[in-house]
């Protein structure tokens, strides 16, 4: 007899463990199954440790420009294999953290690769197979391979990186984030195909470390999702650091040396040039794992690579759910933690809402930091909102001259219509944290009203928030 | 295992009661069927009874006690041999493990919703105040509308009258694309008052429920009135339940409902003269007494049902956005009682006899004078009829008891000096006036029914077959 559960959830990923203990939470016998690592790439080769090695890369540049401070700094240098050490160090903490919660919750972990046979029908529970899997050895406590039944079976497999033909990545000098994250040694040379957040943030942490960067964007604009005025402010910073950005153009081929990839980049103008560096990482967006989980056989519709659901994560097939990357973008660790909420208590029969998407925040460390959440200006001139914007410029706040970090903007969309917070949108040190005020004021509906009664703290960089909303209605105090 | 005792809910849409009197004491042997409390709601005095045997262990909430919300625990039964300290001590916690017998009391009293009706949903009392999803947020007590900042600043914006959009946000809070549902669905505007003669064709959604919310001027404060008078010139009476009831189903009514008034003369030689001799006709029970003695009332009683079916457009209720016609007559008698008054319906009053409406109603006033009526009994009703002619009342006109759509205002029976056949004559009349809801009925349509019941009145033997 064959161990059977309300909910398996295969992939333990943010989106996979946090749906598991808000499972488990709500009553449901709960188990998930995965292959290789709790806490997913987010946690083990994604979000967590590159902001470990950003952080590495952070501290060096203050060290190096430690008499801006007063400080002095001698000989100061860096230890590539310590920092990649300190970096593992961080993600298998919390992997292990992610076990004792699961383990905590009563969510039993299921060690291995799974398909699902068949979903729930009637009074049946569907049945999920896994097989043996030797990427990574089972945690304590891990069930084994086996067949499993379970009455609702969500897919949350995540993504895996996009390969362009012909520029495959082959762990040598053609990285994705995974090598790219623990590099043996510093590469003199580097060149980045992809300016999304995974290929900025590479491109900022090896530019610190010194290496030569250049920056291969197929659009107009780096950051391409992000407000196009941020972008620009962005690119100056980074080529201000030294970084080369080529955007309208396209890696057309890449030829690999012994120890060197040489690049041909076509311009938008059709002019191609050669590059060559010693690594080439391959930063061109992911796509969702749909395969091997038996979901063409059960008839589950997916549309380009990705699962379609109804937006509380049910497919096509009842039973059979899909949250997360694999369930279609933004692909994001807190997009699929909502997401993956939203399911179960779906599940539950509790009250719920499609998440909406447009007020999912996103942030890169690189640096100078960007954040943004809701339209950008350009968006929402397209989607016919009159728009009133704010401006507030770190030069302008108290807190930002005394970090010794007075570059940066703070800029925030209005519908002038209604006074609804459109979007807001951030690059500046520490802006990641701050961006989740504009959140909550955005779920909370606030208008523009709301957020100039608020208080906020003195002195502190959020004051460039409340500013930026003043600059909006022409009532802004420090410029 | 100690049993919980829990505030019943004594009809669908009860959510507190005072817990007027307890009839045991801790201690006391119950027995399933027992008394043991009784509650007092907006209209009626109800009684708890013991569901399993045992010992009153505790009494949790006392006597007096006002505004009990339903489920709470009012008192602990001990099983039999259970020693009372430990049930009383340890019973409380337990509501959790053993739900079912708590539960149980509260279900059996719970009156069954529309049992009488033709239509559930006109059986709810109009004060139904539990928010959710399906009702507009408005609806909930003390008429404060939860909204986010945009969802206030579209209404604004748009018009939309906030108090009549149902909220899907967290509690039933109001967020923006609820107001832009509502604009798209059209059902937005501000009550528009009412057209003459269109009244059921266009709905404004915001007029529906009876509202306690913000719009409806509450009157005058407390302190705004004590100030007109010297402190000395009044004693203050505390609202009871049925007053607060009265004051604002009425007040409602008034705001909601648009008003006309028809009065008509009805003779009432030929019914006085069939009533004497209906009366004389009564047979006898064992007691040597009659078996009914006909009131004018009771005829007045049949002449509205009776009326009704023969007016079936007359014979329906405003429900929101849409009418509810019946089949049958529902008639609502106003029984004026100490401090307030209660409307009995009696059900079917055009299939049933005059003898059975009249033991019926006899029944009612008496139950209704020790507030002891249940509310399916005064709940529902299509018209009522309100008769102050016993006080010397010529004429009046009586407010709608929601969610009825008129209301009959009987005045006195007395001779007076009318024109007939060019020829002064003394005949014994009777003025009656009806109040109509507008929306429901227009003024031919309210004249038909009250030309069916006056030709009923003066032509009493159409009553009879």
């Amino acid at each position: 007899m064959s161990e059977s559960y309300d909910v398996l959830i295969i992939g333990a990923g943010p989106g996979g463990y946090v749906t598991a203990i808000r499972a488990a939470q709500l009553g449901f016998k709960t188990a998930v199954v995965d292959r290789e690592h709790l806490g997913g790439i987010c946690l083990n080769w994604g979000c967590i440790p590159t902001k470990a090695l950003l952080r590495s890369a952070e501290i060096y540049h203050y060290m190096q420009h430690a008499a801006d401070y007063g400080l002095s700094a001698k000989e100061v240098s860096f230890d590539a294999a310590a920092i990649v050490k300190r970096s593992r160090g961080v993600s298998g903490r919390l992997n292990g953290g992610v076990g004792m919660l699961l383990k905590k919750n009563k969510v039993d972990v299921i060690w291995g690769e799974a398909t699902v046979e068949a979903a729930a029908k009637g009074n049946a529970p569907g049945t999920v197979t896994v097989k043996e899997t030797k990427r990574a050895e089972a945690p304590k406590g891990a069930k084994g391979a086996g067949t499993y039944q379970a009455k609702h079976i969500i897919v949350a497999t995540g993504a895996r990186p996009r390969a362009i033909p012909g520029i495959e990545p082959d762990k040598k000098q053609i990285w994705t984030y995974y090598e790219a994250m623990v590099p043996e040694a510093m590469p003199k040379s580097l060149l980045v195909m992809g300016s999304g957040a995974i290929g900025i943030e590479f491109a900022s942490f090896y530019r610190t470390m010194g290496a030569e960067v250049t920056v291969v964007e197929l659009l107009p604009q780096i950051l391409p999702v992000e407000d196009a005025e941020i972008a620009g402010l962005a690119r100056k910073r980074f080529e201000k650091q030294g970084i080369k950005i080529l955007t309208g153009a396209k890696v057309t081929k890449v030829e690999k040396g012994a120890a060197s990839v040489t690049a041909t980049v076509e311009g938008s103008d059709g002019k191609s040039q050669q590059i060559t560096a010693e690594k080439l990482i391959s930063a061109v967006g992911v796509v969702g794992n749909i395969e091997n989980l038996g979901l063409e056989k059960l008839g589950v519709k997916t549309d380009r690579g990705i699962v379609v659901t109804d937006g509380l994560g049910r497919t096509n097939v009842p039973g059979l759910y899909a949250i997360g990357d694999v369930a279609g973008p933004p692909m994001l660790a807190h997009k699929a933690e909502h997401e993956g909420v939203i399911c179960i208590e779906t599940i539950k029969g509790l009250h719920t809402h499609p998440m909406d998407k447009g007020k999912i925040p996103g942030c890169t460390y690189c640096h100078p930091q960007i954040a943004s959440v809701g339209l950008t200006e350009a968006k929402a001139k397209e989607q016919g909102f009159q728009v009133k914007v704010g401006r507030f410029p770190f030069a302008g706040n108290g807190k930002a001259i005394a970090l010794g970090e007075p570059d940066g903007l703070i800029k925030t969309v209005f519908d002038a219509k209604t006074g609804q917070l459109l979007g807001a949108h951030m690059i500046g040190a520490e802006v990641t944290e701050l961006i989740q005020g504009y959140v909550v004021a955005m779920t909370l509906e606030s208008t523009e009203e709301e957020l100039m009664h608020t208080v906020f703290p003195h002195p502190t960089l959020s004051e460039m928030m409340h500013e930026s909303v003043l600059d909006a209605y022409g009532r802004v105090i420090h410029t | 295992m100690p049993i919980n005792v829990l505030m019943p809910a004594l009809s669908p849409t009860m959510e507190k009661g005072n817990l007027a009197k307890w009839l045991k004491k801790e201690g006391d042997a119950v027995k399933s069927g027992d008394v043991l409390a009784e509650i007092e709601t907006d209209k009626a005095t109800m009684e708890v009874e013991a569901i399993d045997e045992g010992v009153l262990a505790k009494i949790v909430v006392p006597e007096g006690t006002a505004d009990v919300p339903v489920n709470d625990l009012i008192a602990i039964i001990a099983a039999e041999g259970e020693d009372v300290s430990t049930a009383s001590s340890g019973g409380a916690p337990k509501a959790a493990e053993a739900p079912k017998p708590a539960e149980a009391p509260a279900a059996q009293n719970t009156t069954p919703g529309g049992g009488h009706m033709a239509y559930e949903r006109v059986n709810e009392a109009p004060d139904a105040a539990k928010p959710d999803a399906s009702k507009p947020a408005a609806a909930g007590e003390g008429g404060r509308v939860f909204a986010s900042p945009l969802a206030r600043r579209i209404a604004k914006q748009e018009g939309v009258d906030l108090a009549a959009v149902a909220g899907s946000g967290p509690h039933g809070r109001i967020i923006a694309r609820d107001v832009q549902a509502a604009k798209a669905s059209g059902a937005t505007k501000a009550p528009a008052p009412a057209e003459a003669g269109t009244p059921a064709a266009e709905a404004p959604k915001a007029a529906p429920a009876p509202k306690p919310a913000s719009p409806a001027p509450a009157g005058l404060s407390f302190d705004q009135v004590k100030g007109f008078f010297a402190k000395d010139a009044y004693a203050e009476v505390p609202l009871d339940g049925m007053r607060k009831t009265i004051a604002k189903r009425l007040t409602e009514a008034m705001q909601v409902a648009p008003h006309f008034y028809l009065t008509v003369d009805c003779e009432l030689d030929a019914l006085m003269t069939l009533r004497e001799t209906l009366n004389a006709s009564a047979g006898k029970d064992k007691d040597g007494k009659p078996l009914f003695k006909l009131s004018v009332n009771d005829f007045v009683i049949k002449a509205m049902g009776l009326a009704l079916t023969r007016v079936p457009a007359a014979n329906a209720v405003w429900a929101e956005d849409r009418i509810l016609r019946f089949t049958h007559a529902e008639v609502g008698v106003a029984v004026a009682i100490d401090g307030g008054l209660f409307t009995p319906v009696i059900r079917r009053a055009d299939e049933k006899t005059l003898s059975t409406i009249s033991n019926e109603m006899k029944d009612f006033a008496v139950r209704a004078r020790a507030k002891k009526l249940k509310p399916e009994e005064y709940q529902g009703g299509v018209t009522s009829v309100s008769n102050l002619g016993m006080f010397g009342i010529k004429q009046f006109t009586a407010v709608i008891n929601p969610p009825q759509s008129s209301i009959l205002a009987v005045g006195a029976g007395e001779k007076r000096v009318v024109v007939k056949d060019g020829q002064p004559a003394v005949v014994q009349v009777m003025t009656c006036t009806l109040s109509c809801d507008h929306r429901v009925l227009d003024g031919a349509l309210g004249a038909e029914l009250i030309a069916a019941f006056k030709g009923l009145i003066e032509n009493p033997m159409g009553m009879l077959v």
